[in-house]
């Protein structure tokens, strides 16, 4: 719940995996851009996960931050894959209007690795 | 639990002047979501909502309010979240409520889209004086226990 904690991202190979810890503020958001568009270049990053499996709100702006740390980490290089979105937060995206246009996305981090390595 | 049926009951009162107050309104409103018996989905909705209405707050008055209290209704209770500023108002709310529509930096989402999300939603705004957004998610099974009552 706290919107301090920093956002863990770890390398297994050359997939960056980042776990979201709950709620994010917006400068959170801003901090885990800046993090993540430096650590891709860190070692041959092919692919990122951004795991929001315990995420419970998106709101339009955490929307607009997805689709643009999707696109800034594609035009590095990777391919970045969203999941876990919860059902309840994807209801309450689609009803609000705020959809995640060209971002892959998986059920959860088990199916956007195995999409990863046989995808 | 006790403290959550005690925070229903008293309503809540988050000062938004920074990002910070945002996160606060929306997981208060579901903290007291969650103490009426909302769904899961319907918790979601009402912080979805919430954050939208209070970064509005944010980006164009620059400071507010949001209240939170329980409503009782005609089947169960409801959530009654009041979103208040001082800021310039807003000139013609139709077009405010248009999806896309934005004089400041975002997606126009916020206002159209809490509307979706919530049961009830109404704008009071007089240009120059502020504004007042109330919404209302109805389905709350829980009995709110009053402060101080033995069972």
């Amino acid at each position: 719940m706290s919107s301090t904690a920093a956002v863990p991202i770890l390398r297994q190979g050359d997939i960056l995996i980042v776990t979201l810890q709950g709620d994010l503020g917006d400068a959170e958001w801003a901090k885990l851009t800046d993090d993540l568009l430096d650590r891709v270049a860190e070692r041959r990053t092919r692919f990122a996960v951004l795991d929001l499996s315990v995420v419970d709100v998106l709101d339009s702006f955490a929307c607009r931050t997805i689709v643009g740390l999707t696109n800034m980490v594609a035009l590095r290089g990777p391919t970045m894959i969203v999941a876990g979105i919860q059902p309840g937060v994807a209801f309450a995206m689609v009803q609000l209007g705020a959809t995640l246009p060209g971002v892959a996305t998986a059920l959860d981090l088990d199916h956007a690795l195995a999409l990863m390595t046989h995808g | 639990m006790d403290d959550q049926a005690i925070l229903v009951s008293s309503g809540r009162r988050i000062a938004v002047i920074s990002e910070e107050g945002i996160v606060l309104a929306r997981q208060a409103g579901r903290e007291m979501s969650a103490g009426l018996g909302l769904s899961e989905t319907d918790q979601t909705l009402v912080a979805t909502a919430i954050s939208e209405v209070a970064r509005n707050i944010l980006l164009y008055a620059g400071r507010g309010v949001v209240e939170l209290e329980v409503t009782p209704g005609p089947n169960g209770y409801g959530l009654r979240i009041r979103a208040v500023d001082e800021g310039p108002g807003i000139a013609d709310i139709e077009l405010a409520l248009r999806d896309g529509y934005s004089t400041g930096h975002s997606l126009g989402l916020g206002l159209p889209g809490a509307r979706r999300l919530m049961d009830e939603f109404s704008i009071t705004s007089e240009p120059g004086s502020g504004t007042i957004v109330t919404m209302v998610k109805w389905g709350g099974t829980a009995l709110p226990v009053i402060e101080g009552a033995s069972p």
